[in-house]
């Protein structure tokens, strides 16, 4: 048979290493179309529609600063207000969390389309991990709002620093780990689907397991800030916080920084090509 | 001959049965290191006795090889659980082979389903963006068809509201106008046609042919519907139990597909009444046909036949009535003796003959019932003989034009032509 333009071949057996980006990239109006789909569909036929999207962050900060801030005191953050120290947390690790439940069922969720007709698979994942980032948007923004509020309120002191220009890289980060973990839980799902029922409560402890509700530096000298410094979003939240706040709301770690990026790269490389395995029979066993 | 856009060469698919998902991490672990030491499988049941390791083996795909060239238009038939659908899933890259190759020259739209990613609230000309981009294109291929799409779904009118608002005949409509105006060189179809108007399923037919014929795509289609096979195809191939076991001309490959239909296994030429004593005073012991061309007719032949009868007294005036119905056991008709006869006690033996004039092409099970009408008026059955004819009409060619007929839409009675002239 000549080879034409569209040749391709199927074969039996598993090429976990063979990966097609290129096949990805052509289909990227696909995944742009999921964005939209996700989006649109998620506010449909609610009043309030995207404002959600604050509302949601905005009341969980307040509790956190309430709870953990006034009531614990675990936030150790100076002259810095509390409310904008726990929003900081609380926006980026929504993210992540966002990106990781969102991708956790990729295949369960989607079995009925999948089963259907053929598209890279891995278009699924990448596009929640993109219509997150809108919804992120949305609450970052507001998080920017009221660091420019808090500015003009005497009492405050307030210092951003050229580390907050390192926010892009965060969030890539963050969608990069969401998504490795994500893709990891969801190929493993397609044959034993107790890791459903983990995910659940394994976010929420992972969040206790990361400086959202407290500082870090409160652990200084024990184990468990070793334990909370390996943790691969760690760095990100301290670094985020000290960026947009100042030294006196987070630090900066750059060994944790360094293993956390490390961390992410495996995780990451290690989810696609376990997705990539998994993606040709999946709908066998499913 | 043209250029191969497909090659399928010893394409096996195995599933198992029952382990999927039935298995717990536990006994996966000790699965892998038995077989890492060679052992023999712990978790096997020991009843088990097919060979390999995990659990019972079924291929729904045996060894199949095929080459589909350029503009041919192939139907796939076999009856449920043949490997039909199977086949299209590896084609279309839904789930990968056991064993064997898929060597194909061009991109491969697959309709296994109308509106596969419809979204109901998003409007009928976004989930043509959606549907178009899940099947394979891109959003400029979209931009420039969306017109076409749009004027061959009918649905203009409700083109910018949601889905959800729609009718299920538009939404089909909808779902099968973008599957058509793909720019995939394999067009993959699994009876979507089966849904839509009569007028809409022509259409859709039509612009099939049209895109083969004049376009050069090549086509697979599978469906149940011979007529739409007919129509389309100018290939067709017959799978059963997961082997190909007829590839060639399309009439040829729908007799094979009946001949392995389970319904036809039941031709007999004499048959016996195996029912319990259900008739007092007489009793349908036997037919027996007399034909010597077997139980295949053609329309308007006779099927002469001896009927046995056993009464306990004598009877007089008694009527007999052949009840025929399709392999479905749909009842399509009732044929009466043009007598009454009068029996004796003892054995009778009957002759008759059955004009097969209004029947349609098909398989017909007749149970005959011996009755008669009482002092009141009343119609008393005396037996039932079931199945006491089985039989089979075969088309001949030149009726209706060479189209085969489709009990669905035209019913189960062949009427007198009609006679016509004009001025």
């Amino acid at each position: 048979m000549d080879k034409g333009k569209y040749y391709k071949e199927i074969a039996s057996g598993s090429k976990a290493l063979k990966f097609n980006f290129k096949e990805v990239w052509q289909y990227k109006d696909l995944i742009l179309l999921f964005v939209k789909r996700n989006f649109v569909s998620q506010y449909k036929q609610t009043i309030l529609g995207p404002a959600w999207a604050i509302i949601q962050p905005l009341m969980t900060t307040i509790v956190f600063t309430f709870v953990f801030g006034n009531v614990a005191h675990l936030a150790d953050c100076g002259a810095v207000p509390t409310f904008l120290f726990y929003m900081c947390g609380n926006v980026t690790w929504s993210y992540f969390s966002g990106c990781l439940t969102g991708t956790a069922d990729t295949f369960i969720a989607n079995s009925g389309t999948m089963g259907k007709v053929y598209f890279p698979r891995l278009c699924m994942p990448i596009s929640t991990v993109l219509s997150r980032l809108i919804s992120f948007g949305i609450q970052f923004a507001m998080f920017l709002i009221f660091l420019v509020i808090y500015l003009f309120i005497p009492g405050y002191v307030i210092q951003i620093n050229p580390l907050a220009l390192l926010a892009p890289l965060h969030i890539l980060q963050m969608a990069m780990l969401g998504l490795g973990c994500g893709v990891i839980i969801s190929s493993c799902t397609t044959k034993y689907r107790d890791l459903r029922f983990l995910v659940g409560f394994g976010v929420s402890l992972w969040m206790y397991g990361t400086p959202v509700a407290y500082s870090q530096r409160l652990f200084r000298g024990t184990i468990l800030y070793h334990v909370v410094r390996f943790n691969p979003v760690t760095p990100v939240i301290e670094i985020m916080r000290y960026g947009f706040l100042g030294p006196e709301a987070g630090s900066v770690d750059w060994v944790s920084y360094g293993c956390s990026w490390v961390i992410t790269v495996i995780l990451l490389a290690w989810g696609v090509l376990l997705f990539n395995k998994v993606e040709r029979t999946f709908m066998d066993t499913i | 001959m043209s250029t191969e856009i497909l090659t399928i060469k010893h394409v096996s698919k195995e599933y198992r049965l029952g382990m999927i998902g039935g298995t717990s991490l536990k006994e996966e672990l000790q699965r892998k290191r038995a077989a890492k030491k060679g052992l023999e499988d712990p978790t096997r049941k020991v009843t088990d006795t097919s060979v390999g390791r995990i659990g019972e083996r079924f291929l729904a795909l045996d060894d199949i090889n095929l080459t589909v060239h350029q503009g041919e238009r192939v139907g796939i038939i076999g009856h449920n659980g043949a490997g039909k659908s199977t086949l299209l899933k590896l084609i279309s890259r839904i789930t990968a082979p056991t064993t064997g190759s898929i060597a194909m020259n061009g991109r491969v739209a697959s309709m296994l389903e109308v509106g596969t990613g419809f979204h109901h609230e998003l409007t009928g000309r976004e989930n043509i963006y959606m549907n178009g981009a899940i099947l394979g294109m891109t959003k400029a291929e979209i931009d420039a068809k969306i017109e076409d799409i749009i004027d061959f779904s009918e649905c203009r009118k409700f083109i910018d509201t949601p889905v959800k608002r729609y009718s299920s005949g538009m939404y089909v409509k909808l779902a099968f106008s973008v599957a058509a105006h793909l720019d995939a060189e394999i067009m993959i179809m699994d009876e979507v046609l089966a849904v839509g108007d009569v007028a809409f399923q022509r259409k859709c037919l039509n612009k099939m042919s049209h895109l083969a014929i004049d376009e050069g795509r090549t086509v697979l289609y599978v469906s149940h519907n011979m007529a739409t096979i007919r129509q389309l195809c100018n290939r067709c191939i017959v799978l059963d139990h997961g082997k190909l076991i007829f590839d060639g001309d399309v009439e040829e490959a729908i007799n094979n597909y009946y001949d392995v239909t389970p319904e036809v296994l039941n031709y007999h030429e004499s048959a016996y009444n195996t029912n319990g004593f259900e008739g007092e005073k007489c009793r349908a012991l036997s037919m027996k046909v007399n034909n010597d061309t077997g139980m295949e007719f053609v329309v308007n032949e006779r099927i002469d036949f001896e009927l046995r009868i056993g009464c306990s007294t004598a009877l007089s005036d008694v009527l007999i009535q052949f009840v025929c119905k399709t392999g479905a056991a749909n009842i399509t008709g009732s044929a009466f003796t043009d007598q009454r006869v009068n029996l004796e006690s003892g054995i009778n033996i009957l002759h008759g003959s059955m004009p097969l004039t209004h029947f349609t092409p098909g398989i017909y099970d007749c149970d005959m019932i011996v009755y008669w009408v009482n002092h009141d008026g009343a119609y008393v059955e005396l037996d039932r003989f079931k199945n006491a004819l089985t039989f089979s009409i075969a088309q001949s060619p030149e009726k209706y034009d060479g189209n085969y007929w489709w009990h669905r839409r035209w019913g189960f009675a062949s009427y007198e032509d009609i006679a016509i002239y004009k001025d």
